[in-house]
């Protein structure tokens, strides 16, 4: 079964209250989170986004569309990355989830996927 | 209710959850294997005689009804859909290696353990909110009906049943497992949790009349006997059993008329000393494991209060001793409140005030004012004390402890 894995936190690079050696330390971890799972065979696509000023929303009112600056939600914690991930159940996915270096910094969410669009189709 | 009514009622609680957990394995199915085993037991109403396994009856006949359900399903999707569907529905996990060979029956209640297991597990999953893990293993493990739960909880039966349904289809489309996962012990937390609120649901609802509520007590005991069978090497479910029994001792103790009647004020004649010796068994067995954990703290508290014949031999130091350990151990304020009685009945009020004055985030418990209150009132200073219960009459939302803080304040306005 297909999951995806919804990594929330706070934007502290973007406001530059972390310092380069953090940075790179977020980034190293980010590193071998992935390559876990890809050696696990279970990583089916990773992206990590960029901060939500570089957000554009996108929004239909009245027949007419309202292009907006910044994200959705504006909460202190925001959407930072997905992983979309093959897990047998709940647990397993979980199991990978406690394991997002983001984990340290704000929620994690666990969703499973719906349908998903490959090779074409519209497929379960 | 007649006596077949009487006898598939109570095969539902004491069997329909291993029932449940056998179909449920089997079939893959957590829906089906409900259904099926509701089908088994409203066929089991019709009964002329009861059969000399009917536990075996029951399994034959929801196993059939569960196959017959997925033969409509696919035969209706026959119908409906496309060949390829169709395979799929056929050949798909629900019949997956369990279409021919003939099941085993189930007469002996270990044969089940750790299907039975995995159903407990599942229905308190943390993926689960707390409402829908209660009402699900009261459900499914419990053997309860729909219209029983909402009772015991005060709901509707809509909410109760939608609250139900939602908690299965969450099961179902986020794929939760049917597995023993490898932290156990953290699961198994969670479902003593679980047992330990359907428990003070009951316990503290009761009111001297045995009402639906009242029942839960039974039901959450039954289920924890039934975990301790299925995980006999786990000292906290010894310790959640034994707390539960020596509290259900004293239950019908602790109302008389509809008042409720304070612990050291209690007919200790009326305690069932067959139920607080069973506890004392439950208890030693399971401190021998040197697996401490709060449910064998309060266990032994409950312990060293049960065994007091009079209110004036309760070893009120050792008690205080057991609330400290256990306030070390799970950093409760409630815990902290019960240590400061305790060290005040074994150091006087003004160490138990001491220790009060430390408590926080209590402010809204009516018990932290009636404790103050209390403690004050023995320290002498009526003054202080009448606020304190004023506040605590305001916080109390049971009606008997209500008349009970009426009480206490008039006797000191007299």
């Amino acid at each position: 079964m297909r999951y995806t894995i919804l990594l929330h936190y706070p934007e502290l690079m973007a406001q530059g209250e972390l310092d380069q050696a953090a940075i790179e330390r977020g980034q190293a971890a980010f590193n071998r989170y992935a390559s876990d799972l890809d050696a696990a065979g279970v990583l089916l696509s990773a992206e990590v986004l960029q901060p939500s000023t570089a957000t554009t929303t996108v929004r239909a009112v009245d027949g007419d569309f309202r292009i907006q600056d910044g994200p959705f939600a504006d909460t202190k914690e925001k959407l930072g990355g997905i992983f979309v991930i093959e897990a047998s159940d709940l647990d397993a996915a979980l199991g990978w989830a406690k394991q997002a270096p983001s984990v340290e910094w704000g929620p994690v969410e666990v969703r499973p996927s719906g349908i998903h669009f490959e090779n074409g189709a519209w497929t379960t | 209710m007649t006596d077949v009514a009487t006898t598939v009622s109570r095969l539902a609680k004491e069997e329909g959850g291993r029932l449940v957990a056998l179909l449920a394995h089997r079939f893959g199915d957590l829906d089906l294997a409900d259904d099926s085993v509701q089908d088994a037991l409203v066929e089991a109403l019709g009964w002329s005689v009861i059969p000399d396994q009917p536990v075996a009856w029951l399994h034959t006949v929801a196993r059939n009804r569960a196959v017959d359900r997925i033969r409509r399903t696919a035969a209706r999707s026959r119908r409906e859909t496309d060949a390829a569907r169709q395979q799929a529905v056929l050949d798909g996990p629900v019949l997956n290696g369990s279409g021919e060979e003939e099941p085993r029956m189930i007469v002996e209640h270990s044969d089940v353990g750790d299907e039975h297991l995995r159903l407990v597990l599942l229905c308190c999953h943390p993926a689960l909110d707390r409402d829908a893990q209660v009402a699900l293993t009261l459900r499914l493990v419990g053997g309860l009906s729909t219209a029983e739960i909402a009772a015991a909880f005060l709901t509707s039966e809509a909410t109760l049943a939608q609250r139900i349904v939602r908690a299965k289809r969450k099961i179902r489309d986020a794929r939760i497992p049917l597995t023993i996962p490898a932290q156990l012990a953290e699961r198994v937390d969670a479902v003593l949790r679980v047992l330990y609120l359907i428990f003070n649901e009951g316990y503290l609802s009761r009111g001297g009349a045995d009402g639906p509520r009242g029942e839960l007590v039974e039901d959450a005991i039954r289920l924890t006997i039934q975990l301790r069978e299925l995980l006999p090497h786990d000292a906290e479910v010894g310790g959640l059993l034994a707390l539960e029994l020596y509290t259900r001792a004293r239950a019908d103790s602790r109302f008389e008329g509809g008042e409720l009647v304070l612990l050291e004020e209690q007919d200790r004649t009326r305690w069932d000393l067959e139920l607080i010796e069973q506890a004392n068994g439950v208890l030693a067995e399971a401190m021998t494991r040197g697996q401490p954990g709060p449910f064998q703290l309060q266990a032994v508290i409950a312990q060293l209060h049960a065994n007091a014949r009079t209110a004036a031999d309760t070893d009120w130091p050792a008690i205080a001793s057991a609330y400290g350990v256990l306030e070390a151990m799970t950093g409760s304020p409630v815990v902290a409140l019960n240590r400061a009685v305790a060290v005040g009945m074994a150091d006087g009020p003004r160490a138990g005030l001491v220790l009060l004055d430390a408590v926080t985030g209590l402010e809204r418990y009516h018990l932290y004012w009636a404790v103050r209150g209390e403690l004050l009132l023995r320290a002498g200073d009526r003054d202080a004390a009448l606020p304190a219960l004023l506040q605590a009459r305001e916080l109390a939302e049971n009606p008997a402890e209500q008349r009970h803080l009426d009480k206490r304040i008039a006797r000191i306005r007299s």
